[in-house]
């Protein structure tokens, strides 16, 4: 990058833009909160929180408000600046990683372009992931800071799951990139609104990530870190008031980020599918505006998936959570990318 | 050995390669959630919204007075003696001279408690009254924070005056009065 090319004003600009994606990040994983105990409740047949607010649209404040006001308890045998350390990274990480995402189409004024992405650098989707592996850490040193061995077998479930379903995932990953051609994600979209979304032509890279991703933000099916019924809450158990509340929250936070990855990676980002709204000749602001909701739609309907697939399905046990990620998913992972591969060479050919 | 007609067998061939990846029976699964989604949810909201009662629920007790606003009431101890779980205690005192408007007989309960805890809403105290003074009405004790709480006494039972605050007392009274109970039987 040209160092000469930082003013103040583009400083000014990314600073609001980081602003808003933080302020954006808590806010959809405030109302992710609230919207998993109203699907979970409308699943089992019951109304889920109403009280709060009209259709208990305050319950998430409410609920951060009693996680502050919760007595605050550090395990004296625990390792303290490590203990600190753990929900202060997983909260770090899951806010990094939303930093590559083009959040709607850049907004084109006579005085110059605005991106509405915080960087668009040449690596982009590879950020996310080594972003992605570092939030293994969160878990492993808050399970080992707690001193407590259900927090350890939990946090050592964790790294072997997140080791095991990071590969299919960037298994997953390269078929893409052999059609896209490129690492960044801005191309990526751009790629999907000139030649079609890549669900279309990768269903099952699709799916596989999308497990993948499952896996990787500690959702049902795979939420064996966590497991309430063997390891009583698992790496968070000795965790408390609002360091608890991080760990929770870095997961919907997580959750929304690696919604938005998908969408934009299969999904076509921020394209509305079937018109070529380009054309349209709307101002360059209700444009990106536009392109930003749609992108916002499509991150919905996935978190609703991860919701939906919470509250039908029970865990794995610990072996077929193995057996399925290195045995089936990582063949299929490759089988995919091998497929792809060979149908682009005959294609070019 | 073979008891019903119903009985099926496991089966217990080791899962396909399709079968291993869960995903059609995932997908069943999510179908089934899905329905549920968009079900009629069978939640009453309590307090705003309440449950209908049938026509011979026996809810909380009401001390009646006749039409004039005065106490049926005379203390007798007949439904005391009624009550299976011992819930009701009272103390009769005697009416002074200037207190007809308050009490129709010479004899008055100074004290009537019924313990809420200890009732089980059984009826056999209204059954008891000579006096039509007591009668199980269609409300239900609400939650409370103490014991304490759920020793009713004349406040609390006492239903409202029938010429001062007209539209309290027949709210109170409801349709199950002793009288209006057997109106409604088929055979009266």
């Amino acid at each position: 990058m040209d160092f000469a090319a930082i003013t103040l004003w583009f400083l000014l600009e990314k600073l609001i833009l980081i602003a808003a994606i933080i302020g954006l990040s808590f806010f959809v994983a405030m109302y992710t909160t609230l919207a998993e105990r109203k699907v979970a409740g409308w699943m089992q047949d019951r109304m889920g929180p109403n009280r709060a607010g009209p259709f208990g649209i305050l319950q998430p404040l409410a609920d951060g408000g009693k996680l502050f006001f919760k007595e605050e308890i550090i395990p004296v045998t625990s390792n303290r600046i490590l203990f600190l350390l753990g929900p202060a990274l997983a909260m770090i990480v899951a806010l990094v990683t939303s930093t590559v995402i083009p959040w709607g189409a850049p907004v084109v004024t006579t005085t110059g372009t605005i991106a509405l992405q915080v960087t668009d650098v040449d690596m982009g989707i590879l950020i996310v992931f080594s972003v992605v592996s570092v939030g293994v850490y969160g878990i492993m040193i808050g399970g080992w800071a707690s001193n407590n061995k259900f927090s350890l077998l939990a946090a050592i479930r964790g790294a072997s799951q997140m080791v095991s379903y990071e590969l299919p995932m960037s298994l997953a990953l390269i078929a893409i990139l052999f059609m896209t051609g490129s690492l960044k994600m801005s191309e990526i979209v751009l790629y999907q609104i000139n030649h079609g979304w890549n669900i279309v032509y990768q269903p099952l890279g699709f799916l596989l990530f999308f497990i993948c991703a499952l896996a990787e933000c500690n959702r049902t099916p795979f939420d064996l870190p966590e497991a309430e019924n063997e390891l009583n809450f698992g790496y968070h158990q000795e965790y408390s008031s609002m360091k608890l509340g991080f760990y929770l929250f870095a997961e919907y936070i997580n959750m929304f980020v690696s919604s938005a990855v998908m969408a934009t990676l299969f999904l076509g980002g921020y394209d509305i599918p079937f018109v070529n709204e380009a054309a349209w000749g709307l101002s360059p602001w209700v444009y990106s505006l536009l392109s930003f909701g749609v992108l916002m739609a499509k991150v919905s309907f996935l978190l609703f998936v991860f919701i939906w697939i919470r509250w039908t399905i029970p865990r794995f046990r610990y072996d077929q959570l193995m057996n399925l990620g290195w045995k089936k998913m990582i063949p299929l992972a490759l089988f995919n990318m091998l497929l792809s591969a060979a149908i682009l060479l005959w294609l070019k050919s | 050995m073979q008891l019903t007609q119903r009985s099926k067998s496991v089966d217990r061939s080791p899962m396909t390669f399709l079968e291993s990846l869960y995903l059609w029976n995932i997908m069943k699964g999510m179908a089934i959630t899905l329905r549920h989604l968009f079900k009629k949810k069978a939640t009453i909201q309590y307090p705003e919204e309440k449950r209908p009662f049938s026509p011979i629920f026996r809810g909380l007790h009401v001390l009646n007075r006749d039409a004039e606003g005065r106490e049926n009431c005379t203390a007798c101890g007949l439904c005391a003696v009624a009550c299976p779980a011992e819930a009701i205690t009272m103390e009769a005192a005697e009416r002074l001279p200037g207190e007809e408007n308050l009490y129709r007989e010479e004899k008055y309960a100074a004290k009537y408690e019924i313990n809420m805890l200890r009732c089980i809403f059984c009826g056999l105290c209204e059954e008891a009254c000579p006096k039509d003074a007591i009668y199980l009405s269609q409300t239900f004790a609400p939650a409370n924070y103490g014991r304490k709480g759920f020793i009713y006494g004349k406040n609390e039972l006492l239903i409202p005056h029938p010429i001062n605050e007209r539209e309290a007392y027949l709210k109170a009274l409801g349709d199950r009065t002793p009288s209006a109970r057997i109106q409604n039987q088929p055979n009266a």
